[in-house]
């Protein structure tokens, strides 16, 4: 059972977001992390494995830069490998240059299963990981909420606008996380050691035979004209409650003829 | 891109009603000034025609009963047979749902055309669509357009337009096409063996005019009931955050924010919910907005029409209390 996670690498988030003047990208020159919302696909991931009793969890993503600090946090949760597209060329991908990009990547890697977060933290575009299904002809189940692998079949329980269904299809195939899948891991000082010592293969587009004009900005075929802030919402009446604070909601409830 | 000709709205619909997002999907399409056609699929799509026609619509091409399938593949694959057969609109609207994202993303490799995402807002003012997106939770609005080719596909968040039906005769029966699904191959491979809906009386989250919703700030999942019984009382919809529906606390159909329901309500009461950007993404739009936390530091504050600093376990039954003694 080899299961490929992919795995964004995104802007520490505790830190404000900003945009590039220029052209309105995301600026990443600090020190990227791994997406938060990937650390579930990893951990199922791993749990999946050694429910099988054999195989490994491989780690796919791509960056313009050589960027490996997010990779390196995964790897010390327990994935065995990483490969990491990277290319200058890469900058400025859309989604589906980017689900161009990892389909090739896991097309290398070959895994039974491929997991990946349902929409990053930074982008939260939400399309990607079905996009690298139907470029790699694959089924998929979007919003997992429960994975199980049984008779060759992944068993999963799907969330849907008015609750959930149970969903079963069969292998390779592409399944999107959520958080409430597993509980997340945090990496061992043992973990993050081994993960110094793990194989990170980096390859560019030309190693992967994609043509560069259908990724980065060339590809995304798409522009934004203007990022504006939003008209702001004003902060109102604040009441500190010292036991009687119910009573002024109770007066706005009135005042909105709630109650 | 050039004028619009002809839009398509995509018309996921549930027993025949299609789901609210379609009819402010059809009431903005109308303003784009040209057709307005809709694709839809299911055992009841023909009982949705009439309905889909007092919106606007002209012509209903119904990709029929998908049986156990998951919408993404089989509908995916009929629209892009229709487009590469000839019958090619210029834009397609998908609504933000579980199903519409599948669909858009297939749809997209098909068709080898981009997305645009998060969609809360189109203009058409100029015979060109652009597209607003709230971005950082909803602080910066960013406006974005295709550079080149039809169809551009966009999927729009939930309580982005208003809902108004035509007077127009024009659509009042809209024809019904059948069309067909071409072969999917292994993508369509996954099977739907059961179907479970969470039950909850009450309005529906994203219609209620009154939403209470709560956070980790409630400390445990006994304290979720004083949401729920706060919500029956004002006669609306209890929601929660993120944090809530992962830790099991509330049902995932309950979520308000970037991956859960947007909603609009007259009131939002937000209960021990700090206010991430991505909940704030889902709510901010609410008329008003009453926020109890402990933390004074909580960005909800910032939104809030009136803040609470305080233990939400000890208000809200105090609340409870006083609305029950006025009735």
């Amino acid at each position: 059972m080899n299961v490929a996670v992919c795995v964004k690498q995104i802007p520490d988030t505790a830190n404000p977001p900003a945009l590039d003047p220029s052209d309105h990208t995301l600026v990443r020159d600090g020190k990227l992390i791994m997406d938060d919302s990937d650390s579930y696909g990893v951990e199922m991931g791993l749990q999946l494995v050694e429910a099988a009793q054999g195989g490994e969890v491989s780690l796919v993503s791509m960056a313009p830069n050589g960027e490996t600090s997010g990779l390196r946090t995964a790897l010390a949760i327990g994935a065995a490998r990483a490969l990491l597209v990277s290319d200058p060329v890469l900058a400025g991908s859309d989604a589906l240059g980017t689900a161009r990009v990892l389909a090739a990547a896991i097309r290398r890697l070959g895994p039974d299963l491929v997991l990946a977060g349902t929409e990053s933290t930074d982008g939260y575009t939400g399309t990607t990981p079905v996009q690298v299904a139907e470029l790699l002809g694959w089924p998929s189940v979007s919003f997992a909420k429960h994975i199980e692998i049984s008779d060759g079949l992944v068993r999963v329980q799907r969330q849907t606008e008015a609750g959930n269904e149970d969903v079963t299809c069969p292998l390779p195939a592409v399944v999107t996380v959520t958080a409430g899948v597993v509980e997340q891991r945090y990496p061992s000082f043992k973990g993050i050691m081994a993960a110094k010592s793990k194989p990170v293969e980096e390859l560019t587009v030309a190693d992967l035979g994609l043509d560069p004009s259908q990724v980065g900005s060339a590809g995304a075929r798409q522009l934004v004209i203007s990022v504006e802030a939003a008209e702001a919402r004003k902060a109102g009446e604040i009441v500190v409650d010292e036991g009687h604070a119910h009573e002024r909601v109770i007066r706005f409830l009135e005042q909105l003829k709630i109650l | 891109m050039p004028q619009v000709g002809k839009t398509w709205v995509l018309a996921e619909q549930h027993d025949g009603v299609p789901i609210g997002i379609v009819l402010e999907l059809l009431t903005a399409a109308r303003g784009f000034g040209g057709v307005v056609e809709v694709v839809t699929w299911g055992r009841s799509s023909a009982s949705a025609a009439s309905t889909l026609g007092q919106y606007g619509a002209t012509k209903v091409y119904d990709v029929g009963d998908i049986g156990d399938s998951l919408a993404g593949p089989k509908v995916a694959a009929a629209i892009a047979a229709q487009v590469s057969g000839g019958n090619r609109p210029d834009a397609i609207l998908i609504g933000a749902s579980h199903d519409g994202r599948d669909i858009a993303a297939r749809l997209s490799v098909r068709l080898d055309r981009p997305v645009l995402t998060n969609v809360v807002g189109i203009d058409a003012s100029d015979g060109s669509l652009t597209t607003k997106h709230a971005i950082f939770g909803g602080l910066m609005v960013l406006r974005a357009e295709f550079t080149d080719g039809t169809p551009g596909i966009f999927v729009v968040r939930a309580k982005s337009f208003a809902t108004e039906a035509t007077e127009s005769a024009a659509s009042r029966s809209p024809e019904i096409i059948a069309i067909d699904v071409p072969d999917t191959g292994a993508t369509d491979a996954a099977r739907v063996v059961a179907r479970h809906e969470d039950k909850h009386s009450g309005p529906k989250l994203e219609e209620a005019s009154v939403v209470v919703s709560g956070g980790r700030g409630l400390g445990s999942p006994e304290n979720y009931a004083l949401v729920t019984e706060l919500a029956q009382l004002l006669h609306g919809a209890p929601g929660a955050s993120r944090a809530v529906v992962d830790a099991g606390w509330a049902p995932y159909s309950f979520q308000v924010g970037q991956t859960g329901k947007t909603v609009k309500p007259t009131l939002y009461i937000a209960c021990g919910i700090s206010g991430a950007t991505q909940h704030m993404v889902g709510m901010k739009a609410a008329q008003n907005i009453i926020a109890i936390n402990k933390d004074r530091e909580a960005a909800i504050f910032t939104i809030a029409d009136l803040g609470v600093i305080g233990d939400v376990t000890k208000v809200i039954p105090k609340l409870i209390e006083a609305i029950k003694a006025r009735r």
